[in-house]
């Protein structure tokens, strides 16, 4: 286990905010990389998002996945229940009729992507919320949040780039890394 | 610079340039800070209308149950309701409320879709609309069932006792269409407020500020929240928009596949969707036009947004008319005599007043909208939208009523049906139920989205800074 502390730059507008993450791109400063760097903004801005590198996405498959398991779930459920239910006026033969059962295929087929989707997406606000807890709250009004993970000696190369770039204030917190 | 580039640069100029030339829809120079304070004003101090809106709603619902409770004990005979005339107001109301539902997907969901960056200000309360009014036409099937301890015969369930419902039935797919619906839409309205609900958390003191940080799941507005965020939301309105559509139309199959004359159409399921969006356009200007003098969102919801969404109705109401008299023409020119007979008795026997008031309200009425006197005058605004509304509301009654007037046995030509003040009472309970929770929601969660109405400003000030005209370069003069 090794200590790891937080610091947050806030920052007026998204371009002071991504000339400050160029700046930490291209400085050679040990002790953090840029995955740990994190934008906080009271709006989406993918364009400034996108300087801090890749930030892939899965909710979709998830999506999928609910929408196969709540279709093929739900077929099974009534289609079992229609066999089981009909078997005895038909004199011992099941009666599915898929036509009709495509309805509430469908409506379960919406009804578990949507299921998936949002747990998903709940399950990854939920990680950040953990892994990011430094936080101010001028970031949900107008300013612009840079956070940065490092190690303690690199706190204070990190402060001066944020301060080069008019940052308007810096805090920090340190806590221990798993 | 590469032509290709230089093509796509010119393009996009070009694109952000419609927001400097066209009117403002609400003051792009005002501040992030303003927007917060503005939208979270409104839910500390409301002016008195809202409280007369509130208890007035309130006192409805409450009559409304004492008619529900009295038809409870007493039994569906005293709504007047038996034979033919055996679903009375309440499934014409049941379908008004379930059409109202739409309006917020459209706004939501399909003009997201379609990148119309003016609808950031008021789709959130048109989203509200359709969670609430789907709550009400939900209570509409329990009220007219009269033997509401049997309501899960229509639930789609596997029962050991046997006791399995009809899954062809269009009854029960409509109970699972309008279970999913109404899930799915308190999932996209509780989902899409999540930025705001942080924004309340960080306002808020007490027991409020513990609710918010609950409702608000840890945002914190890093970049992987937003790109999350952005994906969900997105694939949540890509499965929203088909399940409205389906929804509407599996109520309209309700009646299509029955063998009710005027009822056996083909075009039912598009006419009633487009009813749908129609009726709830119409429901949403005048929520806009309450809302707007209520929480003094004068700021937000401006004319030329009231202008934009006038010239959606509009539109709607056309194809909704286009769709009717597709319908009046595909009876009159049809084989089917006991279909005409039903349609002439709509023109011309009891129910013919309203039958024409109707027609009027619904498709003439509209036309005043072409007007931008009209448009952007908001006391005619609203007068309009509740003639609309009215308008939409008889629809249903015609379709419902006048039918089992007048079917295919003699002895259904009662002709002279009237609900009574059962049913009546309990229609007028249904608006405030409505009204009731819309605006304890309005009064709970921030009705107008403030991250959105913040992008929407940004955005729009980045495309007029882009495309302004460059001051010409000082040349300095060459040193000799």
């Amino acid at each position: 286990m090794s200590k790891k502390s937080h610091i947050l730059a806030l920052f007026n507008d998204f371009e002071e905010a991504a000339h400050a993450i160029a700046a930490l791109r291209e400085s050679r400063l040990q002790g953090f990389n840029m995955q740990d760097v994190t934008l906080k903004s009271p709006i989406d801005h993918p364009e400034c998002a996108a300087e801090l590198g890749d930030r892939p996405v899965y909710i979709q498959l998830f999506s999928l996945l609910g929408a196969v398991l709540g279709s093929s779930l739900g077929f099974l459920a009534i289609s079992s229940a229609q066999a089981n239910f009909l078997r005895q006026p038909r004199g011992g033969f099941p009666i599915v009729p898929i036509p009709t059962n495509m309805v509430i295929t469908y409506e379960l087929f919406i009804l578990g992507s949507v299921f998936f989707t949002i747990i998903a997406c709940y399950v990854v606000f939920w990680i950040h919320a953990q892994k990011n807890r430094l936080y101010n709250v001028a970031i949900s009004v107008d300013k612009i949040g840079i956070l940065v993970k490092a190690d303690p000696a690199a706190i204070a190369g990190l402060r001066d780039i944020f301060t080069r770039y008019h940052a308007l204030e810096i805090s920090e917190s340190s806590d221990v890394a798993r | 610079m590469t032509p290709h580039a230089h093509d796509d640069h010119e393009h996009e100029v070009a694109t952000e340039a419609r927001f400097v030339i066209k009117p403002k829809d609400i003051n792009e120079e005002i501040s992030w800070a303003q927007i917060n304070e503005d939208v979270l004003s409104s839910l500390e101090r409301p002016r008195p209308l809202y409280w007369v809106i509130f208890f007035g709603s309130l006192a409805a619902f409450c009559w409304g149950v004492y008619c529900e409770i009295y038809q409870y004990n007493t039994g569906l005979g005293v709504a007047s309701l038996e034979n033919p005339q055996v679903w009375g107001l309440y499934i014409a109301t049941f379908i008004f409320w379930i059409g109202m539902s739409h309006s917020g997907t459209l706004l939501s969901a399909i003009l997201l879709l379609m990148h119309a960056d003016w609808r950031k200000p008021i789709y959130r309360f048109a989203e509200a609309m359709t969670t609430f009014s789907l709550m009400t036409a939900g209570l509409f099937v329990l009220v007219h069932l009269g033997r509401i301890w049997e309501f899960y015969y229509v639930v789609a369930y596997p029962s050991e006792r046997w006791t399995w419902p009809n899954f062809s039935s269009p009854l029960v797919w409509d109970a699972t269409a309008i279970g999913t619906y109404l899930t799915t839409s308190i999932i996209f309205l509780y989902f899409g407020m999540i930025p705001d609900l942080a924004i309340c958390r960080d306002k808020a003191h007490g027991f409020r500020r513990l609710f918010y940080r609950v409702m608000s799941v840890g945002w914190k507005g890093t970049d992987w929240q937003w790109a999350n965020f952005r994906v969900t939301y997105l694939t949540l309105a890509c499965l929203l928009i088909p399940l409205a559509v389906s929804v509407h139309s599996i109520v309209a199959t309700d009646f299509a596949v029955s063998q009710q004359p005027g009822w056996h159409t083909t075009s039912f399921p598009p006419y009633f969707v487009a009813g749908a969006l129609y009726s709830g356009c119409a429901a949403i200007i005048t929520l806009f036009i309450i809302l707007r003098y209520t929480f003094r969102f004068e700021q937000y919801m401006t004319i030329p947004i009231l202008e934009k969404l006038a010239k959606l109705t509009f539109a709607i109401s056309m194809v909704w008319t286009y769709l009717n008299l597709i319908e009046y023409a595909s009876v009159w020119y049809g084989t089917d005599s006991y279909a005409k007979d039903a349609l002439i008795f709509r023109a011309t026997g009891t129910y013919a007043g309203w039958w024409w008031a109707m027609n009027i309200l619904a498709s003439v009425v509209p036309f005043a909208m072409t007007f931008k006197a009209v448009r952007t005058h908001i006391p005619t605004m609203m007068v309009v939208s509740l003639l609309l509304n009215l308008g939409m509301w008889i629809e249903r009654f015609m379709i419902v009523t006048p039918t089992f007037a007048h079917g295919y046995y003699p002895w259904t030509w009662t002709g002279n049906w009237w609900p009574n003040w059962v049913q009546i009472g309990i229609i007028i309970g249904s608006f405030g139920w409505f009204t009731m929770l819309f605006m304890l929601f309005c009064k709970i969660f921030p009705s107008v989205s403030m991250y959105e109405v913040k992008e929407m400003v940004y955005h729009r000030i980045r495309a007029r800074k882009k495309t302004a005209p460059q001051p010409a370069p000082i040349v300095q003069p060459a040193q000799s």
